[in-house]
């Protein structure tokens, strides 16, 4: 009897791995910019040519402009971003003490915007949010993603793994079964990725503009059509949460170009 | 001030033929496009380029709905004397941004 | 059947006509604004060139023959001129076959530039042929063209 269920039991996780698209090998990940034309790589590759570089630029004329109540600018607390944040965004999403949860990159310049200079927040893919946010992730281009490793981030990583991995919407598509069970085939015209956050903000030929990866969360979630999660939700940084590590040692390429 | 990249060389030799590159920060909203209400979207777009050296008006762009957001121009120049090399873009109302570099020409 | 005319605004109109001029309407009302207006490919070329010929040859156009994403289309127009007081490019017009504009860009040069060479980045809202017009010193216009096939992104996002 027990050899019996000891069978149904491999049967059933037989079932199971069919079923839940294998994750791909750390040596076979490869960043979204390896499946692009030439043109668009060539793109990415001349900061005269990225336009992604105009938010870059823009964010360093914001990094030193007094804003809020207390006046200060990011520079007045944290100096040459070249030398203070570098590295930075390779490590986000991290724990933030004050909320108890994970929090990314715009979240904390957000955070940072409403506790030290006591200004609003920017709106959620507002042009300076995403200059900002891009000229700090800009200055770890090159560098490889390395997530914090703070335990208290590991239930909200998990919830991340386990919503990469469901189906949603009509389509009932979960992120795993594009990214990693059919990652280099095409839907319609366009290649499907491995879905690995290395440039982010990025420049998105289809938005005309730069956009953070919420956003191209979300775009995904509209495209299986499903509710997507709303901007700044809980469930989206536990996703983000759970890319980062999935892409753990992939080089930052802040900003990068995207069909 | 505006958001554009311009790459101009610096020092050069007299007579030498040199490549400038300009980026600007701008949408190009072609006015076809339809917004989350079911209105269009207005038109928004950079109607002129042009480019100056040393005050002369050496190339110019009239565009169209059909240049890509974010318009980006390289085109060459002889380097003739050290000077201005200015760049000036003109939106549909005529409201103008513009961005410059110096250029040593020996 | 009564085949009587029918009175609309104080002239006699048959019905059979009536209806022909309604379904006419529906029809013209229903496409795009941009559809009706737009000049052909050759229309708007005839119309740079205040109707001169235009002549084979001494224009590139590099246009990449596959393009992933229409909204940003690099490309790459040269004309052979020797760019002299007296014989060089006045005028490098980009034309589209099937956006809602013919016209993309009309460059202007001259003897300063040194080189006839523009490089921009363009929309093209479908597969399409572009068409590059050069207007020489000497009031001649030589083209080139090429086509490019362009995918479309297979997930649209809302713009809410």
């Amino acid at each position: 009897m027990r050899a019996l269920w000891g069978l149904a039991g491999i049967i059933a996780a037989l079932v199971c791995s069919m079923a839940i698209a294998v994750a791909i090998e750390e040596g076979g990940r490869r960043s979204g910019f390896d499946f692009m034309t030439p043109e668009t790589q060539a793109l990415q590759a001349d900061d005269m040519s990225n336009p992604g570089m105009l938010w870059v630029l823009q964010g360093e004329q914001l990094w030193q402009q007094a804003e809020g109540r207390a006046g200060v600018t990011c520079s007045g607390c944290h100096g040459d971003a070249s030398q203070t944040m570098r590295g930075v965004a390779t490590r986000y999403p991290a724990f933030d003490e004050a909320t108890e949860r994970p929090i990314d990159l715009a979240g904390r310049i957000n955070s940072c915007r409403t506790r030290q200079q006591q200004a609003e927040p920017l709106a959620p893919e507002s042009n300076a949010l995403l200059a900002l946010t891009t000229y700090v992730a800009h200055q770890s281009r090159g560098m490889p993603i390395t997530p914090a490793t703070d335990a208290r981030l590991a239930p909200f990583r998990d919830n991340g793994r386990r919503l990469f991995q469901s189906r949603i919407g009509q389509l009932e598509l979960s992120c795993a079964s594009c990214h990693d069970g059919n990652w280099g085939k095409r839907l319609g015209g366009s290649v499907i990725p491995q879905a690995h956050p290395t440039g982010y903000p990025l420049y998105r030929l289809e938005w005309q503009t730069v956009g953070s990866l919420q956003r191209r969360l979300r775009n995904c979630m509209i495209g299986v059509r499903a509710e997507p999660f709303a901007f700044g939700a809980a469930e989206l940084v536990d996703l983000e949460l759970h890319l980062t590590e999935r892409a753990r040692g992939m080089l930052v390429e802040t900003p990068a170009v995207r069909p | 001030m505006a958001r554009a990249l311009i790459n101009v060389p610096k020092t050069v030799k007299r007579g030498e033929i040199v490549e400038v590159r300009a980026m600007i920060a701008h949408p190009m909203e072609t006015g076809y496009r339809v917004g989350p209400n079911g209105s269009n979207i207005p038109r928004d777009i950079i109607r002129r380029f042009a480019c100056t050296y040393g005050g002369e008006e050496v190339f110019w762009a009239d565009l169209h709905p059909a240049v890509s957001a974010n318009p980006f121009f390289a085109f060459t120049l002889v380097a003739s004397t050290s000077g201005t090399i200015k760049f000036t873009w003109t939106d549909d109302v005529g409201k103008t941004q513009t961005a410059s570099a110096e250029i040593t020409v020996s | 059947m009564h085949e009587g005319p029918l009175r609309v605004h104080g002239r006699l109109v048959g019905r059979r006509q009536l209806l022909r001029a309604g379904m006419t309407g529906l029809l013209v009302t229903s496409l795009p604004r941009w559809a009706i207006a737009r000049p052909s490919l050759d229309e708007a070329i005839r119309a740079f060139t205040r109707g001169a010929d235009v002549l084979d040859g001494r224009v590139r156009l590099d246009l990449p023959p596959l393009v992933e994403n229409g909204n940003a289309v690099g490309i790459t127009v040269a004309a052979e001129s020797p760019m002299t007081a007296g014989d060089h490019v006045r005028r490098i017009a980009v034309f589209n076959e099937k956006n809602p504009e013919a016209n993309v860009a009309v460059f202007h040069l001259g003897p300063r530039s040194g080189r006839a060479a523009v490089s921009t980045r363009i929309r093209l809202a479908s597969s399409q042929v572009v068409v590059a017009v050069a207007e020489m010193s000497d009031g001649s216009f030589w083209s080139s063209r090429a086509s490019a096939i362009v995918t479309l992104a297979a997930c649209i996002e809302d713009l809410s």
